[in-house]
C-alpha cells in the first residue's frame, strides 16, 4: 500500500509534495506583492525629510523618527476648525450609522428569518437584488432626497443613508437562518415572551458573530467618510477629509501625508484584528442559494 | 414545517385570501419589526432607482420644473457624446479584467491559505484583506509608481540602467489602465474572499476522505469534483459581490492621476456621472447615465449567475 502523507497525525490528501512547494511559492511571491506596498507606506511615514528625498529611494529607514505625525498634528491645527472637531464629527457619525444600522438590520433579518408573514420572501428578494448595484447609481437622486428632507449639510445627510445597507441585513438573515433554532424561540414563546423580548433575548445573543460582522462594515464605510455632496460647513467636515487635505499639498508635505495614511488605517486594522474569528464565522453562512 | 401542515388542515375551509389574511393578523408583528428598515430601505434604494429611471427621461436640473424629453436624453448619450462612449468602454474593461481577476485571485488565494495552522492563516487573511479593509490607503502607490525619480519603481528601474527616464504610470495614455488595473486587483480581496474561506473551513472532511477513495489524486480533481460544487453557494455571493465592487473603481483614476486623466484614458462612468451630477447639475442628463451604469450592473449580474448556475450539474 502507498504510503500516506500526514502533516500533524493527519493523513493530507490528494496532495503532491511538488505541488505543495509550487503553492508556497506562489503565495510567498503574492504575498510579497501584496503586502510590500503597505510596509512602504509605512516606512515613508517613518522617514525624516532628507531621507525622503533621496536618490535612489530606499526601502528602509535609517533613522525613523516621528517627525512627520508631528508634522502632520501641527498642519491639523492650523485649521481655524480645531482638530478635535474633525474627529468629534467622525466619531459621532461612525457611531450613530453603525448602532443605528446595527439595531434595524437586525431586527428586519430576525422578522424575515422567522416569522412567515405575507411577503416576507419578497421582500428579502428585493433586498438581495440590490447586493448588485453600487450606491452610486442611486447617489443623485438620494442627494435631491436628502435636500428635500431638510437634512443637506447635517449629520442626518451622511448617517441616514448608512442605517439600511443591504449586505448587512444579507449577513444578518443569513446568519439567523443557519444559527437560530425556530425550536428555542417557539419554547420561549410558549413562556410568554413577546416578540420583541424574543428577538432581543433570544435571539440575538445567538448572533454575536454577526452583529461584530456588521459593526466593522458599517464602521469601515463611515470611518472613511471623505469629501461628499451632503456636507459643505467646515465645522462639519470629517477626519478623513481633512487629512485628505494634507494629501492635496503635494509633494512638500510627502511624508506628512503617509503619516496621515497610516493614522486613517490603524483603525480598521485593529478593529479586524479584534474581529476576525468571528467576522469569518458569520461569512460561513453568507453563500446564496439559488 | 409539522405545526404549519397542522394549521393548514386546521384552517382547510379557507380560501387563499382568508388565509393570507389571517397569516397577516398572525405575524404582524413581523411588518413592525421591519418596518424602520424597510421604510429607510424604500427611501434610500427603492424611490432613488426608481425616481432616476423616470428623471432620465426629463430635462430636471434642481431649479426649474422639469420637462418630459422622451428618450433625448439617451438619443444624445450613445449618438452625439463620444466621451460617453469612451466612459463606457472603459467602465466595461474595468468591470471585464478587475471583475473576475478578483474574484480568481481570492478563490485561489482563500484555497491555498485554508490548509495552514489557524494563527498563520489568521495572519495571512490580514495582509491579503488590508487594501480593500483600509479604503484610501492605495495613495501609497503615489510614492511607488510616481513619475519622477523620487518614485520607487522608477528610481529602482533607472539606478539599475532598465530605463533612461521615468515611466510616467498615471500620465502615459500606454500606462494609465494597467496601472489602474493593478492596483484594483491590490485592493479587491474584499467580502468575497473572506466568504471564501469561510466556505473552504466549512467544507465537510468525510466527504473528502470519501472522495480521496473513490480515486481523486491530486488537488485540482479534488477542486472540481468536491470542492466547487459544495461551495457553490459562496461563489454566487462571492460573484455578486466581486462584480458590483469591480464598477466602483473610478476613485482611484480620480485621486491618483489627478481628476481627469490624459486623454480621457480611464475615464469611466463614475466620472461622467459627477461630471454631468454634480459639477453641471443636469441631473436629467446624469441619470440617464446612471441608468445605463444600473442596467450594466444588473447585466452582468445576471449573465455569471446564470453561468455559476450550472457549476455540478453536468
Amino acid at each position: 500500500m502507498k504510503k500516506l502523507r500526514t502533516r500533524k497525525h493527519r493523513v493530507v490528501l490528494s496532495r503532491s509534495i511538488g505541488g505543495d512547494f509550487g503553492v508556497t511559492i506562489f503565495m510567498l511571491l503574492l504575498g510579497v506583492v501584496m503586502f510590500f506596498p503597505m510596509y512602504y507606506l509605512i516606512i515613508q511615514s517613518l522617514k525624516p525629510l532628507d531621507e525622503l528625498f533621496y536618490f535612489p529611494p530606499r526601502m528602509y529607514v535609517t533613522n525613523p523618527s516621528f517627525e512627520n505625525f508631528s508634522d502632520l498634528f501641527n498642519l491639523l491645527n492650523t485649521s481655524w476648525v480645531p482638530f478635535s472637531r474633525y474627529l468629534f464629527n467622525t466619531v459621532f457619525i461612525t457611531v450613530c450609522g453603525t448602532f443605528g444600522n446595527l439595531i434595524l438590520s437586525s431586527m428586519c433579518a430576525y422578522a424575515l428569518s422567522k416569522l412567515p408573514f405575507p411577503g416576507n420572501k419578497f421582500t428579502f428578494q428585493v433586498i438581495q437584488k440590490s447586493l448588485m448595484i453600487n450606491s452610486e447609481v442611486a447617489q443623485l437622486m438620494i442627494f435631491v432626497i436628502i435636500s428635500k428632507l431638510g437634512m443637506l449639510d447635517s449629520y442626518w445627510a451622511i448617517i441616514v443613508p448608512a442605517l439600511a445597507t443591504p449586505l448587512g441585513l444579507y449577513l444578518m438573515k443569513q446568519f439567523i437562518d443557519s444559527n437560530v433554532s425556530t425550536e428555542i424561540l417557539e419554547s420561549a414563546r410558549l413562556d410568554g415572551a413577546g416578540e420583541f423580548r424574543t428577538f432581543w433575548s433570544i435571539a440575538m445573543p445567538m448572533v454575536k458573530p454577526a452583529w461584530l460582522t456588521l459593526i466593522i462594515y458599517s464602521f469601515q464605510g463611515l470611518w472613511n467618510t471623505g469629501q461628499n455632496i451632503y456636507i459643505y460647513s467646515e465645522q462639519l467636515k470629517t477626519l478623513n477629509f481633512t487629512i485628505n487635505q494634507v494629501l492635496l499639498e503635494g509633494i512638500v508635505r510627502s511624508g506628512a501625508s503617509a503619516a496621515a495614511t497610516v493614522v486613517m488605517m490603524i483603525v480598521p486594522i485593529v478593529v479586524f484584528v479584534v474581529s476576525q474569528s468571528r467576522i469569518i464565522e458569520t461569512m460561513g453562512s453568507s453563500g446564496m442559494k439559488d | 414545517m409539522a405545526k404549519k401542515e397542522k394549521e393548514v388542515i386546521a384552517h382547510g375551509d379557507k380560501t387563499r385570501l382568508q388565509w393570507t389574511w389571517h397569516l397577516m393578523k398572525q405575524y404582524k408583528i413581523g411588518y413592525v419589526m421591519i418596518a424602520p428598515y424597510v421604510l429607510l430601505f424604500t427611501l434610500i434604494t427603492v424611490i432613488p432607482v426608481f425616481s432616476g429611471i423616470l428623471v432620465s427621461f426629463t430635462d430636471f436640473n434642481l431649479l426649474q420644473m422639469p420637462n418630459w424629453v422622451g428618450l433625448d436624453n439617451y438619443i444624445n448619450l450613445f449618438i452625439n457624446d463620444d466621451l460617453f462612449i469612451t466612459a463606457v468602454k472603459n467602465t466595461m474593461i474595468f468591470a471585464i479584467t478587475v471583475g473576475p481577476g478578483s474574484y480568481i485571485l481570492s478563490f485561489i488565494v482563500a484555497w491555498f491559505i485554508n490548509e495552514l495552522t489557524p494563527k498563520v492563516r489568521a495572519f495571512v487573511t490580514l495582509i491579503f484583506y488590508a487594501p480593500s479593509l483600509c479604503g484610501g490607503i492605495y495613495v501609497v502607490f503615489n510614492y511607488i509608481f510616481s513619475g519622477d525619480s523620487y518614485g520607487l519603481l522608477n528610481g529602482w528601474l533607472m539606478n539599475w540602467g532598465i530605463i533612461d527616464s521615468p515611466i510616467l504610470f498615471f500620465q502615459d495614455v500606454k500606462m494609465i489602465m494597467p496601472t489602474v488595473i493593478f492596483i484594483a486587483l491590490w485592493m479587491s480581496l474584499g467580502t468575497a474572499f473572506l466568504s471564501f474561506i469561510a466556505g473552504f473551513q466549512g467544507l465537510d472532511r468525510s466527504q473528502l476522505e470519501a472522495g480521496a477513495v473513490d480515486g481523486i489524486t491530486n488537488r485540482w480533481q479534488e477542486l472540481w469534483y468536491i470542492t466547487l460544487p459544495s461551495m457553490k453557494p459562496q461563489l454566487l455571493f462571492g460573484a455578486i459581490m466581486s462584480i458590483t465592487n469591480s464598477f466602483g473603481f473610478g476613485a482611484i483614476v480620480t485621486t491618483l492621476c489627478g481628476g481627469i486623466p490624459t486623454d480621457y484614458v480611464g475615464y469611466t462612468l463614475s466620472h461622467h456621472l459627477s461630471e454631468y451630477g454634480t459639477t453641471r447639475w443636469e441631473f436629467g442628463y446624469a441619470c440617464a447615465i446612471s441608468m445605463v451604469l444600473f442596467f450594466l450592473m444588473i447585466g452582468s449580474n445576471m449573465l455569471v449567475q446564470k453561468m455559476l448556475s450550472k457549476v455540478g450539474k453536468s
